[in-house]
């Protein structure tokens, strides 16, 4: 394949490299750059004609000389090599190594934009997944093959539950694990130690392929990286028959750093300067999860998404939710309480939960519990509300159940020790507990079966 | 005609390219991908591009196809799912595998199956026929029979027809003089999609959609041919609302399209709905259901198409008179694809990015609903269910806004119902439909003339229920009267045995319009009887306590549309309990 190589950079602007008359150059192609110091920058083309070409620089546009500036066309697209040695590795946003060891050799390279799944290929993903944390199994079950987003704040907790759900996460009766491809995104240095440290500490560091572009890293980085962590998600899935847990945190930065480069193209905003494509870029990084018929692999995935300012309705949250199955929400509320996971259950939602649970996967009654547990602590909060105006001891006897509720529902329910793994069973055990302290009439989200086998009100008024 | 590719930028690419329509269809470089043209500028045309455009390269050949956008409308559409341009992806998955590959090309419809073909005895040869009118029937599937009919442009002297026989796509079934030309007809024939179909004359809609849902028959219902809107921020339950229409809803066919949404939504549909059985036909609800889908991985331009190339077999399907329901999720996403072109273009945004001809192509598209007199004088209609998905569940953004002042039914789900996991979390108080009145009397025939009696007075409740707790909030249960209470514990009773309706309970998601009745019977029976006990000073509390208060929220997962009477017994158990309350106290009363 020849390689072009020119020397016609005509202007630069926020990360954009233009170029005039170089013809017929492909759209999306990878180009590298050799600056005045003979240093070499990443690019890839992002408009192309014969007249003009321009060309998003990864690394930035800093510092360039145009006279000085010679850039190479490689002819193909970003891709990336894989093989089974993959494994163990930690890359750069563009698959350059970045563990000091050799590039991976391989003849199977891909397309780190993948092509879109057709739906008529995929299966639906309903094996559930016991993380071990009530909140999750009990409340918003996991399953494998889905994409199920941590949103949460500055300083939050989100780092230690998703250590958590790395170490305790199975298949009910199974031990095997899964393979785990880490894509950190304007990570800070400590949280991307964190998370090597966790690996190491659990041994699994051989079963995890990590892609790593730090705060201070180039932020463009950001924008092929997630794409090409999930290309080597998909190799080891669908070629290889792995079970592959994908964490992206975060996306927040990711989508900043979308918006920058499309400010500097000029894109029409829709909202807070986001581009309108934002959605279906994010999708076209989320949808590459799921299962595939008659493959025996699947990508199960946990992108971290940081609310600014604590706002569910921002824009990347936003979108995010109308694209993956559920989401786990986090309250700065309850981690002022000292409550870990301080998991926010009212937003926290999942919607493959209905097809992984019940009878045949956990326990028969695990859904309407569940539902019963939602309408009441909505209930109740409501009731807490109510308390915090008019006081809590004008409040009606059941009124005062309803706090008690609540109170417990938070301590021994959504709260757990960050080692501790409850079994589903234990979950549905407490959540049973729990609902004992209010009175059958006013649970209608369970059965009269179930009331009369799990329910001991009664019992708990003799008290 | 040919011309050549000058310039690549994201899904808009220019060509230089004479002559050139706009709305024709072109085909792109080696690998033949299929763009429209949207803009011409002298020799310039601008062209959306339904595919990716990734490795396109200036210099390109770019090929005018000389017709415009259309989609393939004959025997083989049901069961089947499309991509937004109407390819087929079983089909593309067993020739191209997992990924869907680009200038992937396959005929929409399987050309070669064979179609048992019987020919209208009523045609002979020599009448004169016009578009729209029967040429015969095949058996779809095994509860839809497919007429075959002229096209609609076409018009002319019989001068063959063929005998009953197996057919496939390919064969010519007919033939008519037109002109001077012979006309050949097929099985199937071609319609430009952004091109709605012609009819004799539109008529009023007369019957409720029946959706086996209480929040949307009993309380805000659409009619066969009626538009809705379900707007809703994510989580609240759009779709399940429309995969509950899908599965249960008294229609002929219905169209479901996924448009920008979840690949695993469609999957779900593809694979439970061939086990259900249609309480209609009591056949496989995948006989009488098509899917269109542009997931929000596909290509965005292929997204605008899909929303027509839907509404287009939609009409076709109504022109051979039959009642077909088309579900849109979401209508958002396709609004969005129209914002990223017009975007690009470099078009003055009005609110939101979005173009000014926004509200214009929404009512358009709405506009396409209905119940018309077909060419062949028949009665058909469709019925358009869009999803509108809100930036930060904001109603006041303009596809919402649009949407609501079209459609006559809306139906607005609530974050504070969905996050207490009252599904559908239709909230009563936004909610409206203009179709009540219509409605009311297929239901007074149905079910009792009380029947909006019944419903008004609910929904009163519900009404009252809203202010009586907000007083709650500022000053605390202690200032209500026990009639105040007794409205609390009245509205509960309505949300929790009517309105909710989870539809992943076996016995409870569908309710036949008897079930939908007797449930709101029981609960306003409770409600008022318990008024008049508290006039003989039975305490509130002691009216709670009754078992029956717990058995009637219950009674709608006890017994199903088919054990009815369960539901009548249990209205004479209610009474016997009243009764002897009424009793007891009003000797007490008289003892005093
Ligand atoms: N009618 C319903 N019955 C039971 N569960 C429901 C119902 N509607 C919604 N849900 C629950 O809410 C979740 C989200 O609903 P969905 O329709 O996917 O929301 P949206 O399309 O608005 O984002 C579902 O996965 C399901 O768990
Ligand atoms: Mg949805």
């Amino acid at each position: 394949m020849s390689e072009l190589e020119y020397r016609y950079a005509s202007a630069v602007k926020g990360g954009l490299l233009f170029m005039s008359h170089v013809p017929n150059i492909a759209f999306g192609d990878r180009v590298i750059i050799s600056d005045h110091k003979n240093q070499l920058r990443n690019g890839q083309v992002v408009m192309s004609s014969n007249e003009l070409i321009m060309i998003q620089v990864i690394e930035g546009t800093e510092d360039l000389d145009l006279e000085r500036t010679w850039v190479r066309f490689l002819e193909k697209p970003f891709e990336i090599a894989l093989s089974p040695d993959v494994l163990g590795r930690v890359f750069n946003g563009i698959g350059q190594p970045k563990d000091g060891r050799p590039p991976l050799i391989s003849t199977l390279k891909r397309n780190v934009n993948g092509a879109p799944v057709n739906p008529a290929a995929r299966s639906y993903p309903k094996e559930f997944i016991q993380t071990g944390i009530s909140a999750i199994d009990g409340l918003n079950s996991l399953v494998r093959g889905q994409k199920l987003p941590i949103f949460t704040g500055s300083g939050l907790t989100h780092n230690r539950l998703l250590a958590q759900i790395v170490r305790q996460a199975k298949l009910l009766g199974e031990e095997s694990g899964f393979a785990i491809v880490f894509a950190a995104m304007g990570l800070s240095y400590s949280d991307t130690q964190y998370y090597i440290e966790n690996f190491e500490n659990n041994g699994v560091l051989g079963n995890v392929v990590m892609f790593i572009n730090q705060a201070d890293d180039p932020p463009l980085e950001r924008l092929i990286l997630p794409r090409a962590a999930l290309t080597v998600a998909e190799y080891l899935a669908f070629d290889k028959d792995m079970h592959v847990l994908v964490i992206l945190t975060d996306m927040t930065n990711y989508s900043e750093a979308l918006r920058e480069i499309s400010t500097a193209k000029g894109d029409v905003p829709a909202r807070k300067g986001y581009p309108g494509y934002l959605y279906s870029d994010l999708a076209s990084i989320y949808e590459r999860a799921g299962r595939i018929k008659n493959r025996h692999g699947s990508i199960t995935m946990m992108p971290v998404v940081s609310m600014p300012s604590d706002d569910i309705t921002h824009p990347i949250p936003d979108l995010t939710g109308y694209i993956t199955e559920g989401q786990i929400v986090l309250a700065r509320e309850l981690h002022n309480q000292g409550i870990y996971p301080p998991i926010d259950i009212s937003p926290s939602l999942s919607r493959l939960m209905k097809d992984g649970v019940g009878r045949n996967d956990t326990r028969d009654d695990h859904i309407r519990v569940a539902n019963q547990l939602y309408a009441a602590y909505a209930k109740a909060l409501e009731i807490r509300n109510l308390a915090s105006i008019i006081g809590a001891e004008d409040l009606s006897d059941i009124d005062q159940h309803f706090l008690d509720f609540a109170d417990q529902f938070e301590k021994r329910f959504i709260q757990q020790k960050e080692n501790e793994e409850r079994s589903i069973f234990e979950t549905l055990n407490i959540a049973w507990d729990l609902l004992s302290i209010l009175p059958a009439n006013l649970l209608s989200r369970v059965t009269e079966e179930e009331l009369a086998k799990y329910h001991r009100w009664k019992e708990r008024s003799e008290v | 005609m040919a011309g050549k590719l000058i310039e690549i930028n994201g899904p808009l690419v220019r060509a230089q390219l004479e002559k050139a329509v706009n709305g024709e269809q072109v085909s792109i470089g080696q690998l033949g991908i299929i763009g429209e043209v949207i803009g011409r500028d002298g020799d310039y045309s601008t062209i959306q591009v339904y595919e990716d455009t990734e490795s396109l390269r200036p210099g390109e050949e770019v090929i005018a196809l000389g017709y415009p956008l259309s989609v393939e409308l004959g025997p083989g559409l049901l069961g089947n799912i499309f991509d937004g341009i109407q390819r087929p992806l079983e089909t593309l998955a067993k020739i191209a595998g997992d990924y869907i590959p680009k200038g992937a090309k396959v005929t929409p419809l399987d050309h070669k199956k064979l179609w048992h073909f019987k020919p209208n005895s009523e045609r002979h040869e020599g009448e004169k026929l016009s578009g729209g009118e029967i040429l015969g029937t095949v058996q779809e599937t095994e509860s839809i029979v497919h007429s075959i009919l002229v096209p609609p442009n076409t018009q002319g002297e019989l001068i063959l027809l063929k005998l009953e026989g197996d057919y496939c796509l390919d064969d010519s079934i007919a033939s008519v003089q037109q002109g001077k030309e012979e006309k050949l007809l097929y099985l199937y024939h071609r319609w430009p999609v952004r091109q709605p179909r012609p009819y004799k004359v539109r008529d009023h809609a007369i019957a409720p959609l029946i959706t086996g849902q209480r929040i949307f028959d009993t309380f805000f219902p659409l009619l066969k041919g009626g538009k809705a809107a379900v707007p809703g921020p994510f989580g609240a339950g759009k779709t399940m609302v429309q995969q509950q229409i899908a599965r249960w809803s008294n229609a002929d066919i219905v169209i479901y399209v996924g448009c920008g949404e979840r690949g695993n939504e469609l999957v779900d549909i593809l694979t439970t709905f061939p086990d259900i059985v249609d309480p209609k036909s009591k056949r496989s609800l995948m006989e009488r259901t098509l899917l269109v889908a542009n997931t929000s991985n596909m290509p965005v331009v292929a997204r605008e198409a899909s929303i027509y190339v839907g509404v287009t077999i939609a009409e076709y399907y109504r022109d051979q008179g039959l009642d077909v329901v088309m579900v849109a999720d979401s209508t958002s996403r396709w609004a969005e694809a129209l914002r990223e072109v017009s975007g690009r273009l470099g078009q003055m945004p009005v609110e939101e990015g979005y173009p000014a001809y926004l509200a214009s192509r929404l009512s358009a598209f709405y506009e396409r609903a209905g119940r018309v007199h077909t060419l062949s004088e028949q009665r058909g209609s469709v019925t358009l269910i869009g999803a509108v998905s809100p930036p930060g569940g904001d109603f006041s953004e303009p596809v919402t806004g649009h949407s609501k002042e079209i459609v006559q039914t809306f139906w607005a789900l609530s974050k504070e119902l969905a996050d207490a996991r009252h599904y559908p979390s239709v909230s009563w108080t936004e909610s409206f439909s203009g179709y009540v009145n219509t409605a009311a009397k297929w239901w007074v025939k149905q079910t009792d003339q009380e029947w909006l009696q019944l419903r008004n007075d609910a929904l009163t409740l519900l009404s009252r229920d809203t202010e009586l707790m907000r007083i709650v909030n500022l000053v605390g249960p202690e200032a209500l009267s026990p009639e105040q209470r007794w409205i609390i514990d009245g509205a509960n009773l309505i949300k929790e045995g009517v309105l909710q309706q989870s539809a992943l309970d076996d016995v409870d998601s569908y309710a036949s319009p008897e079930k939908q009745y007797l449930l709101l019977k029981i609960m306003m029976l409770i409600y008022n009887r318990g008024v008049d006990l508290l006039k003989l000073e039975v305490p509130v509390q002691e009216l709670n306590r009754l078992s029956i208060m717990g058995k009637a929220k219950r009674c709608k997962s006890t017994y199903s549309s088919e054990q009815t009477q369960g539901l009548r017994d249990f209205i004479n158990a209610i009474n016997q309990v009243f009764d002897q309350l009424e009793h007891t106290y009003s000797e007490n009363l008289h003892k005093v």
